[in-house]
């Protein structure tokens, strides 16, 4: 066993994503949050804090969700940063029991957002204004939305796409749709997957177009999920059973950070900046570097965005995301599988469970406890989420040694 | 609002945002830090680069380089479908805008074309106001 101040996910778990009619926001938050306890061996009387984020309800989701699974009175913290959420609550969770706080604490993501369409063209009203007055920061006496670019998330992820094929070439609506083609193909060996059909080439090509490159597969998927996770530290484990310590994974790195100012990143969010800081930061904590990753869990919310972060996690040189996909190596049986899980397009995306749903699937395989899909001797793995505005969250897990 | 003293027509037009400059040319206008050159289209308190809180008016370049676009199918109601959204490097500052007059096909919409800022009009309101939009066509 390492240092007694080391960080530890003792239980983890994540719902099936997909549709829940029957099920509400609470009632996925607590099944998240009772598999998580029952995965660590532990109960809500052992918990020292939750952090809790929900986006799309009616807010304090964390103490709609004591109610449920247990009223201790630990302090709630609800935590919100668009689809960074879930990593934002756990490392939230993670800094309390780093602070000494707290021996344990809990961290849950859940979202209701199945048949909720096109995200990011909010705020528009049905008919023209009649009269054009001028209002917002920008003075504007119309929606901009749509009139000055779009707002709508394929469309932002698209244009960072195309920005990086404009920058280095080579990529193209072929490339972006082989993405989505090896994404699809991943989440047949995954039973908790939104979508779990492959899809060819031509499929995903010739299927609706939402925002060019991006057609619908290649865009996440809306769904119902939730993720819970169980922190400890070392100094607690030791404590704990000898099963408890050997599934037991190590947090060796937690990063959140934001977007540093860009010159164009008042028209278009820079996603690129906020990540490869939060890379770098991750490796330099774990103390690995990309080479040592057995499996990478991105934020491939459009086929578009999976390409970029190849780039910006450091997976290839820079300006090599082309050429990475290309080799072969981001497939399941390559030298750094990306996506084992289907990822947001096929998995799906239930924003605030994403953040620690990734890092399920990621102990999963550091278990080695994934069954059809294991990466077999995985014993390194990252974990990355991008909110748009923008926060970035990346983990680095690692299999226990005992 | 920017309207010359004295011009009767441009009292009727307005532009779809306050940092688009309708006369003597139409031509868009940032707020920029005098300390460090950032630019902004809105207000800031202080800049987001350097923190300096001065700030002077600058027009920015009509003519520039498409850096990225997308052709969106699904946008929000009211809006016309395909279109194309894009970011153009204006001479180093880096402005979001429809490109307009092309056919929204990537046969017609190519990265790194040269683009120039162009103006349309979006209608009248019930005042008889005029609304002055703004994107960019192949230069």
């Amino acid at each position: 066993m390492s240092a007694s101040d080391d960080i530890w996910i003792l239980g983890i778990h994540m719902t099936k994503f997909g549709k829940h009619p029957d099920l509400d926001t609470v009632d996925l938050g607590a099944q998240a949050i009772r598999g998580a306890l029952a995965d660590a061996g532990v109960s809500m009387g052992d918990v020292g804090i939750l952090a809790a984020g929900n986006l799309m309800g009616r807010g304090g989701i964390g103490q709609q969700l004591q109610k449920q699974v247990g009223q201790t009175g630990i302090p709630v913290y609800n935590v919100s940063n668009a689809c960074a959420t879930g990593a934002t609550a756990l490392r939230t969770a993670v800094m309390a029991v780093k602070a000494g706080e707290c021996d344990m604490g809990l961290a849950v993501g859940v979202e209701k957002l199945a048949g909720a369409g096109l995200l990011g063209a909010g705020g528009q009203s049905k008919d023209q204004a009649k009269v054009f007055e001028p209002s917002g920061r920008y003075g504007a006496v119309a929606p901009t939305d749509g009139r000055i670019g779009t707002d709508t998330m394929p469309g932002v992820f698209a244009q960072v796409g195309m920005e990086y094929g404009h920058k280095y070439g080579g990529a193209d609506f072929e490339l972006f749709a082989r993405i989505s083609e090896k994404n699809h193909s991943h989440s047949t060996l995954n039973p908790l997957a939104a979508y779990s059909k492959a899809m060819s080439l031509e499929q995903i090509m010739n299927d609706v177009m939402i925002a060019y490159p991006n057609t619908r597969p290649m865009c996440s998927a809306n769904c119902d999920g939730a993720a819970a996770a169980v922190v400890t530290n070392g100094e607690t484990l030791k404590k704990l059973s000898k099963e408890q310590q050997r599934r037991a994974v190590k947090v060796s790195a937690s990063v959140l950070t934001t977007d540093p100012w860009q010159e164009a990143c008042q028209v278009l969010p820079d996603v690129n900046t906020l990540t490869r800081n939060a890379a770098n930061q991750a490796y330099e904590q774990a103390g690995v570097g990309p080479e040592d990753l057995d499996l990478v869990e991105l934020h491939d919310c459009f086929a578009t965005a999976e390409l970029v972060h190849y780039d910006n996690l450091m997976l290839c040189e820079e300006g090599g995301a082309v050429d990475f996909f290309e080799s072969g190596a981001p497939w399941r049986d390559g030298d750094r599988p990306v996506n084992v899980s289907g990822g947001l397009q096929s998995k799906g995306h239930p924003i605030s469970a994403t953040g620690i749903a990734n890092l399920w699937e990621v102990c999963q395989h550091l278990r080695d406890e994934c069954g059809d899909r294991q990466i077999e001797g995985a014993k390194v793995g990252l974990a990355h989420v991008i909110g748009l505005g923008s926060a970035c969250g990346v983990h680095i897990l690692e299999k226990s040694a005992a | 609002m920017r309207i010359l003293a004295g011009n009767v027509q441009a009292a009727e037009r307005v532009p779809l945002v306050d940092y688009l400059v309708l006369e003597p040319s139409p031509h868009l206008v940032a707020h920029e830090c005098t300390q460090c050159g950032a630019r902004y289209f809105d207000r800031r308190n202080a800049c987001a680069s350097c923190f300096g809180d001065e700030f002077k008016e600058v027009a920015i370049d009509t003519e520039g380089e498409l850096r990225s676009f997308t052709i969106v199918a699904y946008a929000a109601p009211g809006i016309e479908v395909p279109f194309v959204a894009g970011v153009v490097d204006c001479g180093g500052t880096s402005v979001r805008g429809n490109v307009i007059n092309v056919e929204p096909d990537p046969e017609h919409v190519v990265l790194g074309m040269p683009v120039r800022l162009a103006t349309y009009s979006m209608g009248a309101d019930d005042n008889g106001t005029e609304a002055i939009g703004f994107g960019f066509e192949p230069a």
